[in-house]
C-alpha cells in the first residue's frame, strides 16, 4: 500500500453566495482504508464529498483520486468511484434488477454481464426476493442496500458513502456496517460521512472532524475519543449557585474541565473511565452539593465538538430531509451554543 | 470492455465473467483502464439505454399519456364544432384549416412536457447517480427525447384519425399525411431541445410549465393555425404574418404561403396535409 493516495485533496473551497460551505479542507485518504468525515448537519461534509465525486465544481484548491485530477479529468475520476448518498439513489419506477442492469449497461457491461452482475449483487445484499418488486415497496434498509449495490456494479476502487445509515433502525444499521467493512476486504477504499461518533468509531480507521466548512481535527477514533474521555458524567445540580463549587470539585477529583449549562444548572464531565463517576459523586456529597439527577453516558458528537471547537454541535436535526447538497450548506450553521 | 474481472477457471458457463468468485479490486489496473472521454458509439448506446428507461417509466405511469391522447381527441372535436361554422361556414370546410393547426399544437404541447418531465426527473436522486457515472453528459437528456418520439407519433396520429372520423379528407393521400406527420414530429423533436434546455435551467417543474406556456400559447394561437389572417386587425395580422408559418414550418416551406391566395392561408404547408 505504498501506492498513490485514494483521495488527495488540498485546500478545497466551495462557496454558495456569501456562505463558505467548505472553507479550505485538506483530506488524505490512503488506499484500502475506511476514512470517516464526521460533523454535524451543515458542516460541509456532503458538499466536500460532492466536489470529490465530480458532482459540484471545485471553487478553489485541488483534488486527486488515485492520482487523477478531479477538475481536469472528471470523466476518468467517474470511472474510479461509486457514490451512495443521502440523495444519489436509484430509479423508483424501475425494479431492483432493472436498476442494476441499467447502471451496468450504462457503464459498458454487455447485457448478459450486467444481468449476471445484478443477480450477484442482489444475492450479496440479500435482496433476491425483492428483485422484481417496485422500489416503492422497499423498506428503508432495503433501499439503502440497493443504493449501495448500484454503486458497486462495476466494482470501483473508491466508494463514497454519504451518511450511509442515517434514518436506519439499529439492526439494519449493524448490517450496513458489516457490508461496509466487507467492501474493504475486497480491496475497496471507503470515504464516508457521518454525524454519529459511534459510527465513525465502529468503521473508520481514521476520522476528520469537520465544522463550519473547516477541518478541526483528524486522527484515529482512539485519539479523538481521548480528547473527550471515554464516558461522560451528566449531573443536574439542585442549586444553580453550587456551580462554582461543583466545578472545583470536578477539577480536583476527575482532573477534567466540566462543561456547564448555567441556565439549567446542568454539568457534563468527561471521564477516562466510568468508575470515576463515583469518586465525583462522593466528592459532591462530602462538600454538600445537592444533585437532582445523574447519568453516565458515552461521549456524544456534541462533546467531541465541544472539546475540539469550544462550541456544541446541533446534530439533533434529522438528515432525512430531501434536497440537494446545497441544502445542507443552506441549512447553515445553526450551532447551538449551550455554553460559553 | 467489461470492468468485472474473472477469477479463475472453476465456474463454468458463459456467465462466469461475473458469477464466479471475484478478484480483489486492483486500483492500479482500474486507473490504467480509465479513458478520458466517451466515444460516439458509447454515447449512442447510453442514449438508447436511457430511452429504454424512459419508455419503461412511461409504461408504468400511463397518466403521462393523457396529454397526447385526450388533448388531440378533445381539441380536435371541440374546435371543429365550436369554430367551424363561425370561421369557415361549416365544420367540414374548417377541417383542412384546423387539423394541421391542431397537429402543430399538440406536438408543441408534447415538447413542453418533455421539458417538464426532464425537470422532475432531474430533481430525483437517480440523476445524481447519472452525473457521477462515467457516461456521456448528453445521454440522460437525449434518452428521454428519443423515447418521446413515441408520444409525438401518438399525438400527431390521433389528431389526424380524429379529423378523419369527423369528416376530414386529406388531399395529399396516405403518403402526404405520413410525410406531414414525419415533418411535424421532426419539427416538434427539434423544438423539444429548447424545452429540454429550459428544463435544465429552470428551478422547478412548475417553472418549466409556466415558461413553456408563455412561449407556446402566443405562438400557436397568434398564427394562422386556427383562423384566416384576413380576419385579424392590422397589427395582429402583421405579427401573424411573421409567425404564420404554423410556428413550426421551416421558412423555406413557409415562403410560398405568400403566393397563395388569402382563401388558402395555410399555403403550401397545409397542402401537404390537405
Amino acid at each position: 500500500m505504498t501506492a498513490t493516495a485514494a483521495v488527495d485533496a488540498a485546500g478545497l473551497v466551495k462557496t454558495f453566495g456569501r456562505l463558505r460551505a467548505v472553507d479550505g479542507i485538506d483530506l488524505h485518504v490512503r488506499q484500502g482504508e475506511i476514512f470517516g468525515v464526521l460533523g454535524p448537519n451543515g458542516a460541509g461534509k456532503t458538499t466536500a464529498l460532492r466536489m470529490l465525486a465530480t458532482l459540484l465544481p471545485i471553487d478553489a484548491g485541488q483534488a486527486r483520486v488515485f492520482g487523477v485530477d478531479v477538475t481536469r479529468e472528471p470523466h476518468r475520476v467517474r470511472q474510479l468511484i461509486g457514490i451512495t448518498g443521502q440523495y444519489a439513489s436509484v430509479d423508483e419506477d424501475l425494479t431492483a434488477t432493472e436498476n442494476l442492469w441499467m447502471f451496468g449497461r450504462l457503464q459498458g457491461l454487455r447485457s448478459a454481464d450486467a444481468r449476471a452482475a445484478a443477480k450477484r449483487l442482489l444475492a450479496q445484499f440479500d435482496l433476491e426476493e425483492a428483485a422484481d418488486k417496485p422500489i416503492a415497496q422497499f423498506s428503508g434498509g432495503m433501499r439503502r442496500r440497493l443504493d449501495l449495490a448500484a454503486s458497486l456494479i462495476t466494482r470501483p476502487p473508491l466508494i463514497f458513502l454519504d451518511e450511509p445509515t442515517t434514518g436506519l433502525d439499529p439492526r439494519t444499521r449493524g448490517q450496513m456496517w458489516d457490508t461496509i467493512r466487507g467492501l474493504v476486504t475486497e480491496g475497496c477504499t471507503v470515504l464516508l460521512t457521518t454525524q454519529y461518533l459511534d459510527e465513525a468509531d465502529q468503521l473508520a480507521g481514521r476520522i476528520a472532524v469537520i465544522d463550519r466548512g473547516r477541518k478541526v481535527a483528524e486522527g484515529t477514533p482512539d485519539e479523538l475519543k481521548a480528547s473527550v474521555g471515554n464516558s461522560t458524567l451528566q449531573i443536574q445540580l439542585a442549586e444553580g449557585a453550587d456551580q462554582e463549587l461543583a466545578g472545583q470539585i470536578v477539577r480536583k477529583i476527575a482532573g477534567a474541565e466540566p462543561v456547564l449549562t448555567p441556565e439549567s444548572g446542568r454539568m457534563n464531565v468527561p471521564l477516562d473511565t466510568a468508575d470515576r463517576a463515583g469518586d465525583v459523586l462522593i466528592g459532591f456529597r462530602q462538600s454538600g452539593v445537592a444533585i437532582t439527577s445523574v447519568s453516565v453516558d458515552k461521549p456524544t458528537l456534541d462533546e467531541v465538538f465541544f472539546a475540539i471547537t469550544g462550541h456544541g454541535a446541533d446534530a439533533e436535526d434529522d438528515a432525512d430531509r430531501p434536497g440537494t447538497g446545497t441544502s445542507e450548506a443552506g441549512a447553515g450553521h445553526e450551532t447551538v451554543l449551550e455554553v460559553q | 470492455m467489461t470492468t468485472i474481472t474473472t477469477a479463475g477457471p472453476a465456474s463454468a458457463g458463459p456467465a462466469s465473467a461475473s458469477t464466479g468468485p471475484l478478484h480483489a479490486v486492483d486500483p492500479v489496473a482500474v486507473v490504467a483502464r480509465t479513458r478520458p472521454r466517451t466515444t460516439i458509439t458509447e454515447t449512442v448506446s447510453q442514449t438508447l439505454i436511457m430511452a429504454w428507461r424512459a419508455l419503461k417509466k412511461m409504461r408504468r405511469n400511463m397518466e403521462q399519456f393523457f396529454d397526447v391522447t385526450i388533448q388531440p381527441l378533445l381539441f380536435t372535436a371541440m374546435f371543429a364544432y365550436l369554430f367551424g361554422g363561425a370561421i369557415s361556414g361549416n365544420v367540414h370546410s374548417y377541417l383542412p384549416l384546423l387539423i394541421p393547426g391542431i397537429v402543430a399544437q399538440t406536438v408543441l404541447t408534447t415538447c413542453m412536457s418533455t421539458g417538464v418531465n426532464l425537470r422532475e426527473d432531474m430533481e430525483k436522486g437517480v440523476f445524481d447517480r447519472f452525473k457521477a457515472m462515467p457516461i456521456s453528459r448528453i445521454a440522460p437528456l437525449a434518452g428521454p427525447m428519443v423515447a418521446d418520439l413515441v408520444r409525438y407519433l401518438i399525438a400527431a396520429g390521433l389528431t389526424i384519425v380524429t379529423g378523419v372520423i369527423i369528416g376530414y379528407r386529406p388531399g395529399g393521400g396516405v403518403l402526404g399525411v405520413l410525410g406531414a406527420m414525419v415533418l411535424a414530429i421532426f419539427t416538434g423533436w427539434a423544438l423539444a431541445w429548447i424545452f429540454t434546455w429550459i428544463g435544465t435551467i429552470a428551478r422547478s417543474a412548475r417553472a418549466v410549465q409556466g415558461m413553456s406556456m408563455m412561449i407556446l400559447f402566443p405562438l400557436t394561437f397568434l398564427s394562422n393555425a386556427f383562423v384566416p389572417v384576413t380576419s385579424l386587425p392590422g397589427w395582429l395580422a402583421a405579427f401573424v404574418k411573421i409567425n404564420r408559418s404554423r410556428t413550426w414550418c421551416p421558412p423555406r416551406v413557409a415562403w410560398p404561403i405568400r403566393a397563395s391566395s388569402a382563401a388558402r392561408p395555410a399555403g403550401r404547408c397545409s397542402r401537404a396535409w390537405s
